[in-house]
């Protein structure tokens, strides 16, 4: 199957134009020693019927969540896209276009993007926003570039941020020269960050890792009166029910997007959301938007700020994003329009009342046990099982469900249930059942 | 002109407002479920006071509005995209059919190994096959994107050195390279050394040779590069790296030149990052998703990112938390996974003879246009043969007319073509780059030829065409200044 749609004829055509008698005049520059000597170690191509069979037969061996009713979530979550989504982020306008170099070609993207980051700055209560960057583990990495400076190099990272959100930043952090640090929470929340005068930043995910909701103001004030930045990594679906970053004293919020419209797909591709205070926006990584107006005084928009990039910058840039996630961007602003401000006061309401459903009807299960029984969550808690928690997520698989995500960090019988908005009564009784008939 | 795509046509007059400007008080587009649970309110000191400034609209509106945006932008389904180093060729629809099956989809990232088979073996079967393409050994399909692949390839290059207690701090780079070069290897924790380009356009190997000494981590290297010209000198330039005790990095953004005709690690690199978007045609969605995957060879496999996906004695597939010098995790969970089902079909659906195939018509392609417009567009280097594309200079058109390479770019919008890149390589004066990618035709070729060759015309009968484009757009050229100076990034 090939998708170049030249004839032999036109090929000969082309060939003579040029003034060379075969394809492989145009490889001559190639030294033979280097050359590939016969084909590659790969089949020949095949025709669309029969790739479309391979992939359906590859997936027809994956357990997807058609199939199980998932109660997974630990940064990725099963919340409902409606139809409306993809069904124009999809469009091939959208899609099959490039990074907007040319504004006059581009108005559709860059205007999307302008809303993006204006809904990213509405739910946050913070100035500034970009136009995405790849998901929320390395939007935290950026933040945290944002944050250092000068003296100021040590990152104090909340024992409640995702591990693997920690895991990222230290692999990064071993090339700009850091190594997250970890203040312990009490009883699941809170902690004490010794902050110093070399702190960049104090960071902080509200709700934690344990779906837990912090003391973040509290935490945000030790921060900024020791003269550090303090950063949130928030979910984006919780805040028309909690209160923002912004309010809350953040001086940069990041999160994991996913849940704005987009797929599950196997972890990606999802999106980073950063936001900031104004005063930050010359730090900001990635692609910003601005609007401004054509030679008829015709409003219109533009990458702006292009001096902090890589491509004008170089090695001087803060950042070497160029590629972001500018789809799935698409998606989350349209998802966020059809919501509108009370779809997403509804989502989080029901987020909340489910997970605290099922955890009231998960403990009534002999052995079963909230971890933290007197922290408040949002729509996900950790669990104490009487087995192993990765037994447990087997059994349930066996019984229709995918059960949580273990924590082995916290020991290896937790347990970590999502709720959202999608999961039924009944669904939520239903799991309950299994998870105690497969307990009993 | 009919082999060229839709142009976009103003539809109106411009300045049709946000999504925010169709907002109503009390309309609503969403709909949900009534609950079904008891409430259980946040806990008062948590809660949210006003509620986010969001728009109020219907589904009507959204689709409306969103649809009127899109016909605002120009894509590869539009027309001829021949943004030179960008590759943007014809996106299968058949893989974006096999992307939204369920069993791909609608998988959690954390679901155990036994339900997610299919998919851990399409990702197996696709390293194994992007290795046998670029001649690595093992790969990592982590990186979300090719500037991260050459983070995650930096922090390779810095694990292996230092797990030989050797502290090397250099990174070469050529003058010409894209800037994610440099900006990563600052922030891998390496200094930027650029290597100058000789008169041909390549590496110049005496300067070469001057710079590398035993503080040279690496070598960091696009071939062909980025003026589109092969690096002829790939066994010397690698012999010189590797002879202090470096390692090469191959920069992917032009691997989709030489599929099938040769390998990077045949020509002696130790690490390549391949751009999915730019070889496997996977939809760049304007400006992202991208996939970055990273090869290696063996003696830098055990630094990879973790997980990896492991084939098991049984047949079965895994994924392997990774040993203890392993450089860690590039991304919250196994990457750009729904990019790399579409890379793994355009792949699988050309194989070993179509992969080659794009390679040859892509450079087919590149050489024809490249004569259709030599005479008034000459190629800045032109004693070498271009390969998938090529840089072409409008400085004898400037020097002439005063018309400069941004006025022809405007001005081909008006003609109906998204413009080539302009202004990049930053080392040639007037750049146009072009790269028309081997799913143009040879009558689009002839049409955007002629179309750049009217422009070269009219810059010398009639310049104010070129200045004043485009007058066909929604919007006309936009005050970049103004935008940068006056800051409106939000409603």
């Amino acid at each position: 199957m090939k998708f170049a749609p030249h004839t032999d004829a036109e090929i000969g055509e082309m060939l003579s134009a040029i003034g060379i008698e075969s394809l492989d005049s145009l490889f001559e520059q190639i030294p033979p020693s280097v050359r590939l000597e016969g084909s590659l170690g790969l089949p020949d191509g095949v025709s669309e019927l029969e790739i479309v069979e391979d992939l359906r037969a590859l997936a027809a061996r994956d357990r997807h969540l058609d199939e199980l009713v998932c109660f997974a979530g630990a940064g990725a979550y099963d919340h409902f896209i409606p139809a409306v989504v993809w069904a124009l982020a999809a469009r091939s306008e959208f899609s099959t276009s490039y990074t907007p170099y040319q504004p006059e070609l581009s108005q559709g993207v860059l205007q999307v993007l302008f809303e993006f980051q204006s809904m990213v700055c509405e739910l946050t209560g913070m100035d500034v926003s970009n136009a995405s960057l790849y998901d929320g583990a390395t939007a935290l990495v950026e933040a945290v570039h944002m944050a250092r400076g000068g003296e100021r190099t040590r990152v104090l990272v909340s024992e409640g941020v995702d591990p693997r959100l920690v895991e990222t930043l230290r692999t990064y952090g071993s090339g700009s020269g850091y190594e997250p640090e970890i203040f312990a929470s009490e009883d699941g929340r809170g902690g004490a960050p010794a902050v110093g005068d070399d702190v960049a930043a104090v960071v902080v995910q509200h709700p934690n890792v344990l779906g837990i909701l912090e003391p973040a103001s509290e935490l945000f004030s030790v921060a900024r009166e020791g003269g550090a930045r303090a950063i949130q990594v928030f979910d984006p679906l919780s805040l028309g029910v909690l209160a923002p970053p912004g309010e809350l004293g953040a001086d940069i919020a990041v999160a994991e997007g996913q849940s704005l419209g987009n797929h599950l797909a196997f972890g990606g591709p999802y999106l980073g959301l950063i936001a900031a205070r104004m005063s930050d926006v010359r730090r900001m990584p990635g692609r910003i938007v601005g609007e401004t107006v054509d030679v008829d005084g015709t409003p219109g928009y533009v990458l702006t700020l292009q001096a902090r990039e890589q491509h004008i910058r170089r090695e001087k840039a803060n950042s070497n994003i160029c590629t972001n996630q500018t789809l799935m961007a698409v998606a989350a602003t349209i998802y966020l329009g059809w919501l509108g401000p009370e779809g997403l006061v509804e989502v989080g309401r029901r987020c909340a009342a489910k997970a605290a459903y099922a955890a009231d009807r998960l403990t009534g299960i002999e052995g079963v046990s909230l971890l933290h029984p007197s922290a408040p969550f949002f729509k996900e808690f950790a669990l104490r099982v009487p087995v192993p928690a990765d037994r447990v997520v087997a059994a349930l698989v066996e019984r229709g469900f995918l059960a949580g995500v273990p924590l082995p960090r916290e020991g290896d019988d937790v347990l970590l249930v999502a709720l959202t908005e999608r999961r039924s009564k009944e669904q939520i009784d239903a799991y309950a059942e299994a998870m105690g008939e497969a307990l009993a | 002109m009919n082999a060229v795509g839709a142009p976009i046509r103003r539809q109106g007059p411009g300045g049709g407002g946000t999504i925010l400007d169709r907002s109503v008080p009390g309309r609503r587009g969403w709909s949900l479920p009534p609950l079904d649970v008891p409430e259980a309110p946040v806990p008062e000191e948590h809660a949210r006071g006003r509620r986010p400034g969001l728009p109020e609209v219907g589904e009507v509106d959204l689709v409306r509005h969103y649809t009127g945006l899109a016909q605002m932008n120009y894509g590869l389904d539009t027309g001829m995209y021949p943004l030179g180093s960008c590759t943007m060729k014809y996106n299968p629809k058949v893989a974006e059919a096999v992307a939204a099956l369920p069993g791909f989809q609608r998988l959690h990232p954390l679901q155990p190994d036994s339900t997610t088979q299919g998919a851990l073996e399409l990702l197996w079967r696709l390293e194994r096959a992007l290795c046998e393409i670029t001649g690595m050994d093992q790969a990592t399909l982590q990186p979300p994107a090719g500037a991260c692949g050459e983070m995650t390839g930096l922090l390779l290059m810095r694990a292996f050195h230092e797990d030989r207690g050797d502290a090397r701090r250099r990174v070469i780079i050529p003058d010409s390279a894209h800037g994610t070069n440099p900006a990563s290897v600052r922030l891998a924790g390496f200094e930027a050394v650029p290597v100058r380009s000789d008169a041909r356009g390549l590496v110049d190997a005496g300067a070469l040779a001057k710079l590398a000494d035993d503080s040279v981590a690496g070598l960091m290297l696009t071939n062909p590069n980025t003026l589109g010209l092969f690096e002829e000198e790939i066994e010397e330039i690698a012999a010189t790296i590797h002879g202090v005790g470096g390692l090469l990095y191959y920069d992917g953004a032009n691997l989709n030149a030489i599929l099938g005709r040769c390998r990077p690690g045949d020509m002696g690199f130790d690490i390549v990052h391949i751009n999915t978007h730019k070889t496997f045609a996977t939809p760049h969605g304007g400006g992202g998703p991208g996939a970055g995957p990273v090869g290696v060879k063996d003696e830098l496999a055990a630094f990879l990112p973790a997980p990896t996906v492991r084939r098991n004695e049984d047949g079965g597939f895994s994924l392997d938390p990774g040993g203890e010098r392993s450089i860690g995790r590039m991304h919250g969970f196994h990457g750009n996974v729904g990019i790399l089902v579409r890379a793994y079909a355009y792949v699988f659906l050309h194989g070993a003879d179509g992969l080659r195939e794009v390679s040859e018509l892509a450079a087919l392609n590149a050489n024809y246009l490249a004569r259709l417009v030599g005479e008034e567009f000459p190629l800045a280097h032109p004693g070498m043969r271009p390969m998938h594309e090529f840089v072409a200079t409008a400085k004898r058109l400037r020097d002439a007319t005063g018309i400069r390479a941004m006025d022809v770019a405007k001005r081909l919008i008006d003609l109906g073509f998204h413009p080539s890149t302009v202004y990049f390589p930053l080392v040639v004066e007037e750049a146009l780059m072009v790269e028309p990618t081997e799913t143009e035709s040879k009558a689009t070729l002839e049409a955007f030829g002629e179309a750049l060759r009217r422009t070269a015309e009219e810059a010398r009968e009639r310049p104010d065409v070129l200045r004043e484009a485009p007058v066909t757009t929604p919007v006309r050229r936009l005050d970049e200044a103004r935008a940068a100076r006056a800051l409106k990034l939000r409603w």
